[in-house]
């Protein structure tokens, strides 16, 4: 049987990636008798949801607030900015 | 419609802070903990960008190039403020998540439910607890826990950006950051009063 640090570590790659025949097996045997490692499988899905929310937030006061409008519009006036400088020197 | 390009071309940078700034920001705010550093870092990578955007070769999509070049940025900036560093190293890292353990492989440690935890998401609070204790975790796993979420960016990418040998590597790594995120919610957001913040 897979011991509980196994699991933790097989419990994070079935996040990344698909985990063999075997190795869900070897899990779903685990999970059965193991209450500490079914709580901590419940809390590494939460935390893989909070990286989720936190990079790609779907409600607005969720995780990291976009660029805001402002500093949107000012970095794209010094983008447009540095492109007419560059016309400028090296007129085609 | 897409205004991605496709890979090895550049698009127009009239739209890149549209097609990546909010990806570029939210990377560079976890990383400055400052709102207008990161606005200002994402600023002087797309001026780089645009200086250098002749000599981008194509091996890599366009936002994987810009995270570099923003990478990059951000090292040089701390080591020019010499800004002290607060997170673990990875040896005292491994030896704390090892410790959860004993001999056999078995929990040391006993685990308490979490009560209603997606409440959390709904709170302010939460948000900055979590990125503190993401900031702390050793800067490499730091990197790759935030670059995961970021859409877009292969496994492939990611490994090349943080000099990932292998994708084993990557996923070992990426489940000491999630046991290391684990403990500290538990001792910092759900074992407590919810209010710490830092």
């Amino acid at each position: 049987m897979l011991s509980c640090k196994e699991v933790g570590e097989l419990l994070s790659q079935g996040l990344d990636r698909k985990l063999s025949f075997r190795e869900q097996l070897g899990l779903k045997i685990h999970l059965v008798v193991c209450k500490t490692c079914n709580c901590y499988e419940k809390q590494l899905q939460f935390v893989a949801r909070s990286a989720r929310n936190l990079m790609r937030p779907n409600k607005p006061g969720q995780g990291i607030p976009p660029l805001s409008d402002e500093a949107e519009t000012r970095i794209n006036s010094n983008i447009k900015q540095q492109l007419d400088e560059e016309q400028q020197i090296k007129p085609e | 419609m897409s205004i991605e390009s496709p890979p090895g071309a550049i698009s127009d940078p009239a739209t890149w802070v549209e097609q990546h700034g909010d990806a570029l920001f939210r990377y560079a705010l976890m990383k400055m903990r400052d709102t207008s550093q990161a606005e200002d870092m994402v600023q002087e990578t797309f001026l780089a960008a645009l200086k250098a955007r002749n000599k981008f070769a194509g091996q890599s999509s366009e936002k994987t190039w810009l995270i570099g070049i923003l990478k990059h940025k951000i090292i040089d900036h701390f080591r020019k403020h010499k800004r002290e560093q607060t997170s673990d190293d990875i040896e005292t890292l491994t030896e704390q998540l090892d410790q959860q353990f004993n001999q056999s492989g078995h929990w040391n440690v006993s685990l308490s439910r979490w009560q209603n935890p997606d409440q959390a998401h709904e709170n302010e609070a939460f948000w900055k607890t979590f990125s503190s204790c993401i900031a702390h975790l050793p800067d490499h796993l730091a990197d790759l826990f935030i670059l995961r979420e970021i859409k877009g960016l292969t496994t492939e990418e990611i490994c090349k950006l943080l000099d990932i040998s292998t994708t084993n590597n990557m996923w070992v790594m990426l489940s000491r950051a999630r046991m290391r995120l684990r403990s500290c919610l538990d001792s910092r957001w759900f074992n407590h009063d919810n209010q710490e913040v830092r």
